[in-house]
């Protein structure tokens, strides 16, 4: 058997001075997200196929299908002088942006915490459960990028991108899905006990939001007391951002500034309570 | 086998002198909400040795392994390792450990190459020295062939193997085994026991938990017996035999209802007795002597059987229990 022990380097802790320990405090998190981008990679087709087939599917359906119905009646007079695959491109982008996120965030921690208990393993190496948190968030925002990238030129290939900012709803849309994928790594974390919850919450908060964020219609048209749902919704805040950026629709500065706050302030909310809870399981 | 010596880092001791206690513990407690699962314990692991935690689960030995392993913070009492306190210092602690838990915890949807990639990321380690030690660890853990192979295919034994290996990736001071044969058939369990005794060969100090008796009496240089959260005693596993068993046992069956009645007649021809549901044990130096005076007080066991004394007899000396219950 040739296991045998290693020279040792001067500046390196550990077992025989192998491991740099500020080099870990770093970039620990990197090698958390390496991992995790490994198991992505064994689905990278359904990877890939999702980020393309989905635009595709509801760009024709939805887009061209019912966007006929709508330009030829209503048509741009209530969508604000667009046709309706202009108006629900920056919704879908930011949608596509979310369940990616989410997709990549919730499975990993009941797998992680659960099902394998990979993270355990984690833990007992230098690395500490922030860095795992982050490392997971880290590799879930590589998917957001590309399936939001993939999106994006699909629509500009479909003539759904009216401006020349229109590439900014890339970043406002990673930006939503950071937001929400940082709340849904703290809530996937937070549930100790129950797959089921999860399922519940799939159903009762991300399909509302789904379906009133404005994403296919302008949520003004839904009376006062459900427009709220949209209000927290960090779906119509990319939305409206997004819109503003591909098709010069009006919001002021104000408006601007608060809608990537929210997405800014869910980030932040999301990561803190997905620390405490990695640190609180990981350190039982 | 070459020890480098080398500056310490920080305060963390990284080589030294053999025989030096590596962890110190006094007064350990940990409380799980109201449940004392380490009631107050105070030990030493010195270098190089093998230490073993022996008792029956619910004894408190994961649980205190992992305060160990500086993952688990402590609920009370003081420990030391590599002279370092694991509340301010776990990183640093962790990247002399080698953890082998007690379920394995493999990430099973990429190859077992790939596992032992990640987890010396994790550790920092560089890419090229990450894929030398991997070729020595699957020569190591017998799964050159598996190389390729997605971990979920593997058999129990293989993912054990694996998970060792796994761990010695960062080349540990200190390696620490949680239940390492637990669910094993007996050739699993005895390759791994080589295994495990080809490390002891390197110096590499080893922590064990087990509740298998004949594995804490292989492996071990000293052992804790833990139960219900408490040291019941501390030794080598022959002086702890020594001191709280005798050196034979005579097993006899009576048939169940008989067992308890016959006791009595039986206690003056032994050091001890000791009334099981099933049988009954009369300890003494020489079984077969004892055997002959059960006949010759006219009694005829159904079955019976001279055997040396274990550590199984210690815990049942200890605590009126046996180990596997």
């Amino acid at each position: 058997m040739s296991l045998h022990l290693n020279n040792p380097r001067p500046h390196r802790i550990g077992s025989l001075n192998l491991i740099d320990l500020k080099r870990i405090q770093r970039q620990g998190s990197l090698s958390v997200a390496e991992a995790r981008i490994r198991n992505m990679l064994k689905f990278v087709s359904a990877i890939i196929f999702e980020a393309l087939a989905n635009p595709l599917l509801y760009l024709v359906s939805v887009g061209i299908g019912i966007g006929a119905l709508v330009d030829q009646n209503l048509g741009e007079a209530g969508l604000g002088g667009v046709s309706y695959l202009t108006f629900i491109a920056p919704a879908l982008l930011a949608t596509t942006a979310i369940t990616g996120a989410m997709d990549e965030v919730v499975f990993p921690c009941m797998d992680g915490f659960r099902w394998q208990k990979t993270f355990y393993a984690m833990n007992s190496t230098p690395l500490t459960p922030r860095q795992i948190a982050s490392g997971v968030f880290l590799s879930a925002m590589t998917r957001t990028v590309f399936a939001v990238t993939c999106y994006w030129v699909l629509l500009y290939l479909f003539g759904a991108l009216d401006s020349p900012r229109s590439w900014l709803a890339i970043p406002t849309a990673i930006l939503a899905g950071a937001g929400f994928g940082a709340l849904m790594l703290g809530f996937a974390s937070f549930i100790e006990n129950e797959d089921l919850f999860m399922t519940i919450i799939n159903r009762m908060i991300v399909m509302p939001m789904f379906l009133f964020s404005g994403t296919f219609y302008p949520l003004s048209n839904m009376p006062i007391y459900i427009q709220p749902i949209g209000w927290i919704s960090p779906l119509w805040h990319a939305t409206e951002l997004g819109r503003f950026l591909t098709y010069d629709y009006p919001i002021s500065l104000t408006m601007a500034i608060l809608h990537v706050s929210v997405m800014l302030v869910l980030l932040v909310v999301g990561l803190l309570w997905a620390f405490k809870n990695f640190e609180r399981r990981l350190e039982k | 086998m070459s020890q480098a010596s080398s500056p310490s880092l920080g305060g963390v001791k990284s080589l030294g002198t053999p025989g030096e206690a590596l962890i110190r513990a006094k007064g350990l407690v940990k409380r799980y909400g109201d449940f004392e699962a380490v009631a107050g314990i105070d030990f030493e692991v010195r270098r190089g040795e093998s230490f073993g935690f022996l008792g029956p689960n619910g004894a408190g030995k994961s649980s205190t392994m992992r305060i160990i392993a500086a993952t688990s913070k402590r609920s009370g009492g003081e420990i030391e390792i590599l002279g370092k306190d694991p509340d301010k210092s776990g990183p640093e602690i962790r990247a002399h450990l080698g953890v082998v838990p007690q379920s394995d915890n493999l990430d099973t949807q990429i190859s077992v190459e790939e596992n032992l990639y990640v987890y010396g990321r994790y550790f920092g380690l560089s890419r090229p020295f990450i894929r030398k030690k991997i070729d020595e660890l699957l020569e190591f853990a017998q799964l050159e062939e598996k190389r390729k192979t997605k971990v979920e295919a593997l058999s129990g034994g293989m993912k054990r193997r694996l998970t060792i290996a796994r761990s010695l990736i960062s080349e540990p001071e200190i390696l620490m085994l949680d239940e390492p044969t637990t669910g094993l058939d007996p050739q699993a369990r005895h390759i791994l026991w080589d295994r495990l005794f080809r490390l002891k060969e390197l110096g590499v100090t080893l922590l064990i938990t087990t509740h298998y008796m004949d594995e804490a009496e292989q492996l071990c240089d000293r052992l804790i017996v833990m139960d219900k959260g408490k040291i019941m005693a501390e030794a080598s596993p022959a002086d702890l035999i020594r001191q709280f068993s005798t050196k034979e046992v005579l097993e006899v069956r009576f048939g169940s209802e008989r067992n308890q009645s016959l006791a009595d007649q039986l206690t003056t021809l032994c050091q001890r007795i000791e009334v099981l549901p099933d049988r009954i044990l009369l300890y003494a130096d020489d079984g077969e002597s004892v055997l002959e005076k059960v006949y010759s007080a006219g009694l005829h066991p159904l079955t019976s059987l001279v055997r040396r004394s274990s550590l199984e007899d210690v815990f049942l000396r200890l605590t009126g229990r046996s180990l596997v219950d």
